[in-house]
């Protein structure tokens, strides 16, 4: 039996409080658990002395939301890295290449494409323009409480949905690799998050991005390195001999069915390469930084990274087809009546095919390395949750609090207080949600995300610092219609009409709305802008001038915070 | 004062040359970056058999390098506007925020 399979049955069926689960699982996954635990325990303390020393450093608001903006451009590459590379796209990717081989490189490529758009277009004027949050850069030379609301609530319904994927995979994750029942995965997830966000600000989540970093690349390069080691570091080889193994054969080689509708693959596709650049996690780590110089550098170091990563879960996915479909200890297996073992070689591993790559570290490295791999995963998940807190607790104090309720007039300390508040209340809502979405199919909500922040975030930051004729009312009308196009054809989709709400037919044909909802937000924020006579759009406009050339030259931009 | 230098900025030619020559480089990175992914997608929606022809007499298709290709073409652009940035985008800005103190 393999490693894992040993400790499933244990965690599986028991449903008991932590302590007696321990003391019951430990004999079945003695071999497994423990070296996972083990270094679970070592990263969770090791994460824990990281937040202990930012926390002595996180005094005002500057270090709470961008760690006083100390951080290098590389530093930030990898804790962007951190930040984007969950679990989902290490396990699911390399479980997509394990089943469909050839169609897991087209998806992986669709998640990285969308790094140069935000170089290009938003890093270095969004550092120029921005203090803490994207809103600061959307509200720049507009009305502050519309556009703060309007991108709050954009940044809010990213984060719900994004969270929602991730802790609900989380917890099935935990279960499965450490025996531990999903409730309590949950509320373990959501705790840590709120430890590190609460106590160690943006200082804390940076180094547990950046740790999580290093272990996810070092892992997984581990991984690859000993997949093609055992072919004499011949990619050839390796594709003959999964071509030889894989049911389907030569056809892993070629494009098979995940992109037979070309619509619905470039939607994905624009809410991919426009949705990066619109997820508000992800732009509030530009403000880390010292200056524009240094965000742009951190989009190339992180795009090298990311782009790397996703090489290595190509051969991870092809190192599982060779190394685990010939072995039914890897699969959950039906004996015949006379003695035959027989499995589906593609769909019945155990614990599912995301878990292909947790499986081949028990198959290249044993159960040390299987230990491993599960504390990555588990890193791997409470780096980008923490990342989503942090980010969604700054919409709440900076842009709501802030901005809106005080009109920019709370102290420090005041606006420190509502981030750690908001903090703890979005780690209980994420707890909650990750509990009623349990048996909920969440694996749209990560696209839908990418499709609300393309939708509604992108557009905003883009018109507000790129056309000078962009007034309030153009603004707020663009992003409400973005926004409420993206959910609304989410809902008649397939994936919720259909496979959720249970009707027949669903009434929009595409899983992803983006190729409609962003063009309707784009349409929708010209012509209301270019309607707007009012005064305050021609003053509005008028501001567009400086606010340019600070953009561009980076004058008058907010400077790293003193210490 | 500081709207002062922003006119002052504005009207300088080395400004105007600056963001011309940024916003120029950086469109054609990123119609390059859509051209590229954009074909894939539809390589695989339209030629999968293209796609699936095999290299020679191994197993490994053409798909296999040039999905890695849009991988390191994404890495190789921003290494590109990156490079420029460095060497030409900072000195350029540099003379101009210089002027300002003349």
């Amino acid at each position: 039996m393999s490693a894992l399979s040993r400790l499933l049955p244990a965690g599986a069926v028991t449903l008991l409080p932590l302590p007696v689960l321990a003391q019951e699982a430990a004999p079945a996954a003695a071999g497994a658990n423990v070296p996972a635990i083990i270094m679970f325990l070592v990263f969770v303390g090791l994460t824990l002395v990281v937040t202990k020393w930012a926390a002595s450093r996180t005094k005002s608001t500057a270090d709470f939301y961008t760690a006083g903006g100390g951080i290098t451009g590389f530093q930030n590459g990898m804790a962007i890295a951190g930040d984007y590379m969950s679990a989902a796209s290490f396990l699911g990717i390399s479980g997509l290449v394990f089943v469909s081989g050839f169609d897991g490189l087209i998806y992986s490529v669709g998640w990285l494409v969308g790094w140069p758009i935000v170089l290009f277009l938003v890093a270095e004027r969004l550092r120029n323009l921005g203090k803490f949050t994207f809103a600061d850069v959307a509200s720049y030379r507009l009305k502050q409480t519309p556009i703060r609301i309007l991108s709050a609530t954009g940044t809010l319904t990213v984060v719900a949905f994004y969270l929602i994927a991730q802790m609900v995979g989380a917890g099935k994750l935990i279960e499965l690799l450490f025996g531990i029942p999903y409730l309590y995965a949950v509320i373990l997830v959501g705790v840590m998050m709120m430890i590190y966000v609460t106590f160690g600000g943006m200082l804390a989540t940076t180094w547990v991005q950046i740790i999580k970093a290093i272990m996810l690349l070092g892992g997984a390069t581990v991984m690859a390195f000993l997949v093609l080691w055992t072919y004499d570091f011949s990619p050839e080889a390796l594709f003959r001999t999964a071509t030889e193994i894989h049911p389907d054969n030569l056809s892993i080689m070629s494009p098979g069915g995940l992109v037979s509708e070309p619509i619905g693959a470039i939607s994905l596709g624009i809410a991919l390469m426009f949705g990066t650049a619109g997820l508000p996690h992800i732009l509030m780590r530009f403000f880390t930084v010292a200056d524009a110089k240094a965000a742009r550098k951190s989009v190339f170091y992180a795009t090298g990274f990311i782009g790397y990563f996703y090489i290595l879960t190509f051969i991870i996915g092809f190192g599982a087809i060779v190394f685990l479909m010939n072995n039914p200890e890897f699969f959950v297996t039906t004996t015949g009546p006379d003695g035959t073992v027989t499995y589906d070689m593609k769909t019945s591993l155990i614990g599912g095919t995301n878990m292909a790559a947790v499986h081949l570290a028990d198959a290249v490295g044993g159960s040390l390395f299987l230990g491993f791999i599960s504390a990555v995963a588990f890193a791997t998940i409470l780096a980008v949750v923490a990342g989503l807190t942090l980010s969604g607790a700054s919409a709440v104090s900076h842009d709501l609090y802030y901005s809106v309720i005080s009109k920019k007039q709370a102290a420090d300390a005041d606006v420190i207080r509502v981030s750690k508040i908001s903090t703890i209340c979005l780690g209980i809502i994420a707890i909650i949600l990750g509990y009623i979405f349990e048996n909920q199919n969440v694996a749209f909500m990560v696209g839908l995300a990418f499709a609300v922040a393309a939708s509604v975030n992108f557009p905003i930051l883009v018109m507000s610092m790129f056309w000078s004729n962009l007034t309030t009312r153009g603004a707020l009308i663009g992003g409400f219609v973005g926004l409420i196009s993206a959910v609304t054809l989410v809902i008649l989709s397939p994936a919720v009409w259909v496979d959720t709400f249970g009707n027949a037919a669903a009434i929009f044909p595409y899983n992803n709305p983006a190729l409609f909802s962003v063009p309707l937000a784009f349409v929708a924020t010209w012509l209301f802008s270019v309607l707007d006579r009012s005064q305050d759009a021609e003053n509005e406009k008028a501001a567009f001038g400086p606010q340019y050339v600070r953009s561009q030259t980076g004058l008058g931009a907010e400077g790293a915070a003193a210490h | 004062m500081t709207e002062y230098a922003y006119d002052r900025i504005q009207e300088n030619p080395k400004f105007q040359a600056l963001v011309k020559r940024r916003t120029r480089l950086a469109a054609v990175l990123a119609a390059t970056m859509l051209v590229i992914y954009f074909g894939f997608i539809l390589l695989v929606a339209y030629a999968p058999d293209f796609l699936g022809t095999p290299i020679g007499n191994g197993v490994t298709t053409i798909g296999v390098p040039i999905g890695l290709f849009v991988i390191v073409a994404a890495f190789v652009l921003t290494g590109i506007y990156v490079w420029q940035a460095n060497t030409t985008f900072d000195r350029m800005n540099d003379e101009i925020l210089k002027e300002l103190d003349q």
